[in-house]
């Protein structure tokens, strides 16, 4: 009769964090598990990878393991299970928080130099070499 | 030759150096702006996270009157620094809702009974949907709402005593 009170407690111990773990697996949904569409999840996943963690700022949402990184990733895995395109989701977050949260900004005349100084480099690079091979020549 | 483009190099390593110096006596600045400010309020809908005290939805600023959203959390600190300015915001008569962020029944009333309770209203954001909707970025936030239910202002973090005088003008002006 004790050994299976004992046996009764126990499974019981056992059998309570069950409801506990299902409730925080639904909290943490998206935050900390995948999609269950892997098409989706990779989706998901390179969006995240270009997004900026707000509160540590040196690191990707997906690096993250700041309490806010996890809602943003909830939220783009919820936003991309719904069928919205990963662009989409982007811009929501660029209309609250500026070209700042994404890792690949868009053109612009802010990021213009990044673009371009590389070109106009080389191009000054091949007239000075012009120049000069022809100046030895003579 | 143009014995003045021997220079250019020099120049160029000047102004680099120049700059550098100059960075180094102010540290830049790294606060994230919300970039709704000056929009309307993004419509939400948050359900009461304590019995006596109502949740918060987009309608209710709408109707004339401007009022303080302010994002907090009983698990920041910075958001027990700030209780007393916000006391004395209420003391005024200004209303403010709170968005408590990821937070429990429990921790608010705990935090609320040992700091104060300035609110009018307190609606729960337990994945901060809110927070990101309104390109917060963290907590305390405080927005100005005005009658209409536009964004007219942000204030990144907590609320010190010298930044009642811009707030109050802010809720002047938003009237």
């Amino acid at each position: 009769m004790r050994g299976m009170l004992i046996a009764l407690s126990l499974l019981a111990a056992l059998g309570a964090p069950i409801p506990l773990t299902a409730q925080t697996a639904d909290a943490d949904r998206y935050a900390y598990s995948e999609l269950p569409d892997p098409a989706q999840e990779a989706k998901a996943h390179d969006l995240m990878e270009e997004l900026r963690c707000l509160v540590c700022q040196g690191q990707s949402i997906v690096d993250s393991d700041a309490d806010m990184a996890a809602d943003m990733r909830a939220l783009v895995r919820e936003r991309i299970a719904n069928g919205e395109a990963p662009e989409a989701v982007r811009d929501w977050l660029i209309e609250r928080y500026g070209d700042y949260v994404t890792y690949d900004p868009p053109l612009g005349w802010a990021t213009a130099p990044l673009w371009f100084a590389p070109f106009l480099l080389l191009g000054a690079g091949v007239w000075l070499a012009t120049r000069s091979f022809r100046r030895r020549r003579r | 030759m143009r014995h003045w483009l021997l220079w250019a190099p020099l120049l160029v390593f000047a102004g680099i150096v120049a700059l550098v110096a100059m960075e180094m006596h102010q540290p830049s600045d790294r606060t994230v702006f919300s970039h709704m400010v000056g929009r309307d309020l993004p419509r939400f809908d948050l359900a009461p996270l304590l019995d006596d005290k109502p949740g918060i939805n987009a309608a209710l600023y709408r109707r004339g009157k401007p009022r303080l959203v302010n994002i907090f959390a009983s698990w920041c600190v910075p958001c027990a620094a700030e209780a007393p300015q916000l006391a004395d915001l209420a003391a005024r008569g200004v209303p403010i809702d709170a968005v408590a962020v990821r937070d429990t029944p429990g921790d608010v009333r705990t935090f609320l009974n040992r700091w104060g309770d300035p609110y009018a209203r307190l609606g729960s954001d337990p994945k901060g949907r809110v927070q990101l909707a309104l390109g917060s970025s963290g907590v305390p936030e405080t927005f100005v709402i005005d009658g209409q239910g536009k964004i007219v202002e942000q204030h990144v973090g907590p609320i010190r005593e010298e930044d009642i005088p811009g707030i109050l003008k802010a809720l002047e002006d938003a009237r």
